[in-house]
């Protein structure tokens, strides 16, 4: 009986079209905002991802969040060094300078100083032009490839461009690919002796600080003893990472803006698609009805509701996936959305939501065809 | 006796005994024969059908249908038990709209299990022995009120049922049609193991049955013998 119910489903093609439409528009939907969403709030805590060699961070203790920062003293440093079991703990600077290019244009930008000697913390993998060393240059400077852009849309990459930052010359060496932050300032790395020159000077300069477990020793263990040991708090780069997102996640609206996208995505889909299948199977009581008095089984005729669902739903859900993907691949390529991607979790996620709309759409129809006597079909 | 149908003392009311729309129906219907229900609208005759068929449970009384008490079924057998001996034509046709006319006859078959492809062999094999082979392939919509009641017949008897019930078959039809499919039905239809009951208020094909039944405010008043003359005459020896 599948054949009888695809073509059943696939003869009315207004109908047909509508539901698959309904679907691939909520499918769609669904993952974009998700994967946007997901992306967006990732970039809350870009500095944190891109910081690769270094296992731990080690804050004030009423640091909520990374754009945040209140200085930690020299002292600090020493002690997080004191505790067993830490291969090593260097310090990181964090401000947001204003930078400014030949031409007079200026933005606030998100400055990095790395360890001087061991410049952890750098971009590695990431320079899309120039060498890392050449930090060590004076008034040395790494930005990242959309601030360059920013100050310069057009042309090769250039290096040796100088700029201002606050009102001290800086040099450009290197160019790299930052991961994309969430305010749309340029990322900027230079060493940290020169970076606490960039900004106003405080009795307290240093932001963080970073360090690394002795080999074999758990860094959330480890942390856990930095904590004790120091009174600071000391995070692993995940949940630190996640700490910051969830301020974010707290304090904005950002999850209430994307959670009515998403909530009408699901009205839409349900509502839409359980209406229309509703109809859809109203329509074809009459032929339900004959197909009962000939002695199709129930179970057999919720089997044909059901298949006729699951293929709207597969279909739909394929085609907004497939739009949903083709819309990342393209707006990857632009600077304001890059680093957005879909994300698997949100095509599996969306699979289950599409596979819940599909079985609330069937109940209804599925309802009124088992109650559905036969008989009707002798009344003219 | 040869009894393919028998009603005793059989009742059926609706809306919890408000309305009584078969008030002790004693009724008979041989094997290999025709036997018109005939009555004015609301008399009762579709709601006896139903019954008949196990599409509608019983109120009171008894009926049996080649020697089973359909009553007595659990919901699953009186499915598989219609599926497989009874055979229906409707008023309105009833085909499904995005078949073609042989997949259309071969529902039957493919209801009972049987694959798509031989089904729809068969059906087309059967609509040629209905002088349709050259429209085997053409959808509901495009046939005439004529051609589709043909569809209609060949679904009916395409799995050899032993029971064939057909309701007001000729009432969508123009004349020359309706008597048109009634030669066909009692060609395609009787045999001497198979029963037909139709349902019609259509007077002009009285002469195709074998007995007349008319029914009276949910009574069989009286059954008539008719003798089928318009079949003697159609279908000489």
């Amino acid at each position: 009986m599948h054949f009888i119910a695809l073509r059943m489903l696939t003869g009315d093609r207004a109908k047909y079209l509508g539901l698959i439409f309904t679907i691939a528009f909520a499918s769609f939907l669904l993952a974009n905002q998700v994967s946007i969403f997901a992306g967006i709030i990732k970039r809350t805590a870009s500095q944190i991802v891109d910081v690769v060699d270094a296992d731990l961070w080690i804050m004030d203790p009423a640091t909520e969040y990374i754009d945040e920062v209140k200085p930690l003293k020299e002292t600090d440093l020493l002690r997080v060094r004191g505790v067993a079991d830490v291969a090593w703990a260097v310090r990181l600077f964090k401000s947001l300078p204003r930078i400014t290019a030949p031409d007079g244009r200026f933005r606030q930008a998100i400055l990095l100083g790395l360890d001087d000697a061991t410049l952890i913390g750098a971009p590695h993998g990431k320079l899309r032009l120039g060498r890392l060393e050449d930090l060590r240059d004076p008034d040395a400077i790494l930005i990242d490839y959309a601030g360059y852009r920013y100050f310069w849309p057009d042309g090769e990459l250039e290096l040796g461009r100088t700029m201002e930052m606050n009102d001290r010359r800086v040099k450009i060496v290197g160019i790299v690919d930052a991961s994309a932050p969430f305010a749309t300032f340029p990322v900027v790395f230079s060493r940290y002796s020169q970076a606490v020159l960039f900004v106003g000077r405080e009795r307290n300069q240093m932001s963080f600080v970073l360090a690394k477990a002795a080999p074999g020793v758990a860094p959330a263990a480890l942390a856990e003893r930095i904590s004790q040991a120091t009174g600071l708090t000391a995070l692993t780069g995940d949940a630190w990472a996640w700490r910051t997102m969830k301020y974010y996640l707290k304090n904005t609206g950002i999850p209430v803006n994307f959670g009515i996208t998403i909530g009408i995505a699901l009205i839409v889909g349900i509502v839409v698609m359980g209406q229309t299948f509703y109809l859809f199977t109203i329509e074809n009581l009459k032929q339900f009805g004959a197909l009962k008095a000939i002695g199709v089984a129930d179970r057999t005729l919720v089997g044909m509701i059901l298949l006729q669902a699951l293929t709207v739903g597969v279909i739909g859900y394929s085609i907004g996936m497939g739009i949903c993907a083709a819309f990342f691949e393209i707006t990857k390529h632009n600077l304001p959305t890059r680093g957005l991607v879909v994300l698997p979790e949100a095509f599996i996620g969306v699979a289950v939501v599409v596979l819940a709309i599909v079985i609330v759409a069937s109940l209804l129809s599925i309802r009124r065809v088992l109650v559905l006597e036969p008989a009707v079909v002798f009344r003219g | 006796m040869n009894l393919a149908v028998s009603a005793r003392a059989l009742t059926k009311t609706f809306q919890n005994g408000g309305v009584h729309a078969l008030r002790g129906v004693d009724l008979d219907i041989r094997y290999g024969e025709m036997t018109l229900l005939v009555g004015p609208s609301g008399c009762g005759k579709t709601t006896l059908l139903c019954v008949i068929a196990g599409l509608l449970d019983k109120t009171d009384g008894e009926v049996t249908m080649l020697g089973q008490r359909i009553a007595d079924q659990s919901a699953r057998d009186r499915v598989a038990f219609r599926r497989r001996h009874v055979g229906f034509v409707f008023q309105q046709f009833n085909l499904l709209p995005a078949l073609t006319a042989a997949e259309n006859v071969a529902v039957p078959l493919i209801a009972a299990g049987h694959k798509r492809e031989p089904a729809v062999k068969q059906g087309v094999e059967l609509l040629a022995r209905l002088g349709m082979a050259e429209r085997a392939t053409a959808l509901p919509r495009e046939l005439s009120g004529g051609q589709q009641q043909r569809v209609a017949l060949a679904r009916a008897v395409i799995h050899q049922p032993s029971l064939i019930i057909c309701d007001e078959p000729t009432s969508a039809l123009d004349a020359v049609t309706g008597q048109q499919v009634m030669q066909l039905l009692t060609e395609v239809s009787l045999r001497e193991d198979r029963a037909v009951v139709v349902v019609t208020h259509d007077s002009r094909i009285f002469d195709f049955a074998d007995t007349i039944a008319h029914m009276e405010d949910g009574r069989v008043e009286r059954v008539v013998p008719h003798g089928a003359p318009a079949r003697r005459v159609a279908t000489p020896t």
